[in-house]
């Protein structure tokens, strides 16, 4: 009963909060408007704003010396997580399966399971340094550690169900994973889409006046 | 509740635009702007993470733009913005910004964050939380024509010294000259050297150029200050006084943020296009020079490195000018080590400088500009800012180091073929 809620309505309401809540956060980013710039550019603000929606995922070297802790656990657990959500056998399966009917090659269980160990590694290094530090632990909320503990439970289900030998583990993992997509559109994790929007922004300000930024 | 209070809440309340709003949505609370900050580097202070400085904006935002501030509200679950708020926050939005955008160069989701402090100092001017010496300024500047109560009389006698020393006639109100000079009032007062080192470089060029009695001040309080309408005031002045003249040119001088203002904002403050070019001194200075109208006879062999001005190179985009120019110069041209787009503020930038009560934090922060000198192992500092210039001498005053600062058009000048530097 409960199995079935889980597999069946609940990833559907899950899903559709997580579709509609993103859609409606992004519009009404975009409706709030942004009053057209009068000054007479020096270079195109879109590609300043293709450029550095691109190039802000690399570090800036100043920045890499004082930050390297945050900068490497950045890296590890959002490639790792990137890697093992998009390429994981199992994921691509479920995709296929539930979303889009379309699979692709997945990586091998090997990198699998190595992917999922640097995110896991990056994760709680991002933690352990938002609990440390005294500037991200003035700067934190309940959502930042709501956040963290959700993708840090939905990454520990998926590991313990990754034998599928207990069917128990797989519903505990998709439930935790619904709860997250019905979270997502109403909390930080938001940054997955808006982080185009910031960048872009900046990057078309800084383009008109000629800046790499 | 007090009635400013409440027009300065309106007025945040106005600033907050899709780049804003999606600036809230991004932040993920990593802390990596701290790093980028000189008030944090070299106070390991956490309340100046330049992030932490918007934190009245950010509950405006949060109460008004999100599901959880707007569920909050209605059963009061979420705090409104205080008074206490802007008591509480004034000295991190002016004393310790300013605005430098060194910040908004490493935020991994992209964040502007210069920009949203700009935009939040909107609320506070409103409100009535800034700093006095930035108000006297801006009251100064809207009713004397500059923030340091120049007029046009302190313009005239400095001309006629700089027409005494230099036998040079400097052209005032000329209609139909192709530019107009602007200068700031730090470099009428402090260093009237700038203003004869483009009577000659202009005359050397050939360059047709005239000064306006009417509007001369390129300095803009209203915005540091965060006034828009202080600021639109100025702007508008300079607009009206170049359209009067003809001009075809504007020249931003040696002044970081009468750059940013004249050139950035200034078009969108008064609400329109230009029917004229802003340029800025440097720009022009480079352009004579490769159109071969610039003769430089010799380059001087004492080591030499540039301190880039914040709002010119990172937020201007006036970033390999400076460079070509130096390098024309100067034999022995050192680089800091974090330069250019990433270079470090001096510290007084932002109106830091107009504000008394900032110093003592200013003059602690200069440490960082103090280790990216010694790291040059240069004794000489070339800038083009009057603010930053009078900034690093007193930061030098204060460390008691061995180290000369020089305005780069002044070094151009004294390189003119002929100069009366070599006579």
């Amino acid at each position: 009963m409960i199995a079935q809620f889980i597999d069946g309505p609940l990833w559907i309401f899950s899903l559709s909060v997580f579709l509609i809540g993103v859609t409606w956060r992004i519009v009404t980013i975009l409706m709030a408007g942004n009053r057209k710039d009068l000054a007479t550019p020096r270079g195109s603000a879109s590609a300043g704003a293709i450029r550095t929606v691109f190039t802000r995922s690399v570090y800036e070297r100043s920045a890499a010396t004082r930050g390297r802790l945050l900068l490497v656990a950045g890296y590890l657990f959002h490639i790792g997580l990137f890697v093992l959500l998009f390429f994981a056998q199992p994921h691509i399966d479920f995709i296929a399966e539930r979303i889009t009917g379309l699979s692709w090659t997945a990586i091998p269980h090997w990198a699998f399971i190595l992917s999922a160990e640097l995110a896991f590694l990056g994760l709680l290094l991002l933690w352990i340094h938002r609990l440390l530090s005294p500037v991200t632990r003035m700067l934190s909320d309940l959502d930042d550690h709501l956040g963290s503990l959700l993708v840090f439970l939905v990454m520990l289900t998926g590991c313990l169900a990754l034998a599928q030998s207990f069917e128990s583990l797989r519903l505990i993992h998709l439930l935790l994973a619904e709860l997250l997509l019905i979270y997502f559109p109403f909390s930080k994790l938001m940054h997955t889409f808006t982080f185009i929007l910031s960048r872009g922004y900046t990057g078309a300000t800084m383009g008109r006046k000629g800046v790499n930024a | 509740m007090n009635e400013q209070f409440e027009q300065g809440v309106e007025a945040l309340r106005q600033q907050i635009d899709a780049r804003i709003s999606s600036y809230f949505s991004s932040c993920v609370h990593c802390g990596l702007c701290a790093e980028a900050c000189l008030f944090y580097t070299e106070t390991q202070d956490p309340r100046h993470t330049p992030i932490y400085k918007v934190e009245p904006m950010k509950k405006l935002w949060r109460r008004e733009h999100t599901f959880w501030g707007k569920l909050g509200s209605v059963f009061g679950w979420v705090e409104s913005l205080t008074e206490k708020d802007f008591a509480d926050w004034e000295t991190l939005v002016y004393d310790s910004c300013t605005l430098c955008g060194r910040c908004s160069m490493v935020c991994p989701v992209g964040n502007d964050i210069t920009y949203m402090i700009r935009k939040q100092r909107e609320g506070f001017s409103v409100a009535g939380y800034a700093p006095d010496g930035m108000k006297e300024a801006t009251r100064r500047a809207l009713k004397i024509g500059s923030p340091m109560g120049v007029t046009i009389k302190t313009l005239k006698a400095a001309l006629a010294h700089v027409e005494k020393d230099t036998g040079l006639k400097i052209p005032i109100d000329k209609k139909g000259a192709d530019y107009m000079t602007l200068f700031s009032s730090m470099e009428i007062v402090n260093f009237p050297e700038y203003i004869e080192s483009i009577a000659r470089i202009f005359d050397a060029a050939g360059v047709s150029w005239t000064i306006s009695s009417k509007a001369f001040e390129a300095t803009n309080s209203g915005i540091q200050i965060g006034n828009k309408e202080a600021a639109a005031e100025l702007v508008n002045r300079v607009v009206i006084a170049a359209e009067e003249l003809a001009v075809k040119y504007v020249i931003s001088p040696e002044c970081g943020h009468a750059y940013t203002a004249i050139r950035w904002e200034g078009p969108n403050l008064v609400g329109r296009h230009y029917p004229f070019e802003v340029i800025h001194i440097l720009e022009l200075l480079e352009q004579l020079k490769t159109e071969g109208r610039l003769q430089l006879d010799y380059k001087d062999s004492t080591p030499m490195t540039l301190h880039d001005p914040c709002q010119i190179v990172r937020r201007g985009g006036v970033v390999q000018q400076p460079r070509e120019l130096l390098n024309s110069v100067a034999e022995n041209f050192v680089e800091m080590k974090d330069h250019g787009a990433m270079n470090w503020c001096c510290g007084g930038g932002g109106g830091v400088s107009a504000n008394e009560r900032a110093e003592p934090l200013r003059l602690h922060v200069f440490d960082r500009k103090k280790k990216q000198l010694r790291e040059t192992g240069v004794n000489t500092i070339v800038t083009a800012c009057a603010n930053c210039r009078i900034i690093l001498e007193e930061g030098i005053e204060h460390n008691d180091m061995d180290t000369e600062v020089i305005s780069l058009t002044e070094l151009v000048a004294d390189h003119l073929t002929a100069s009366p530097e070599k006579k």
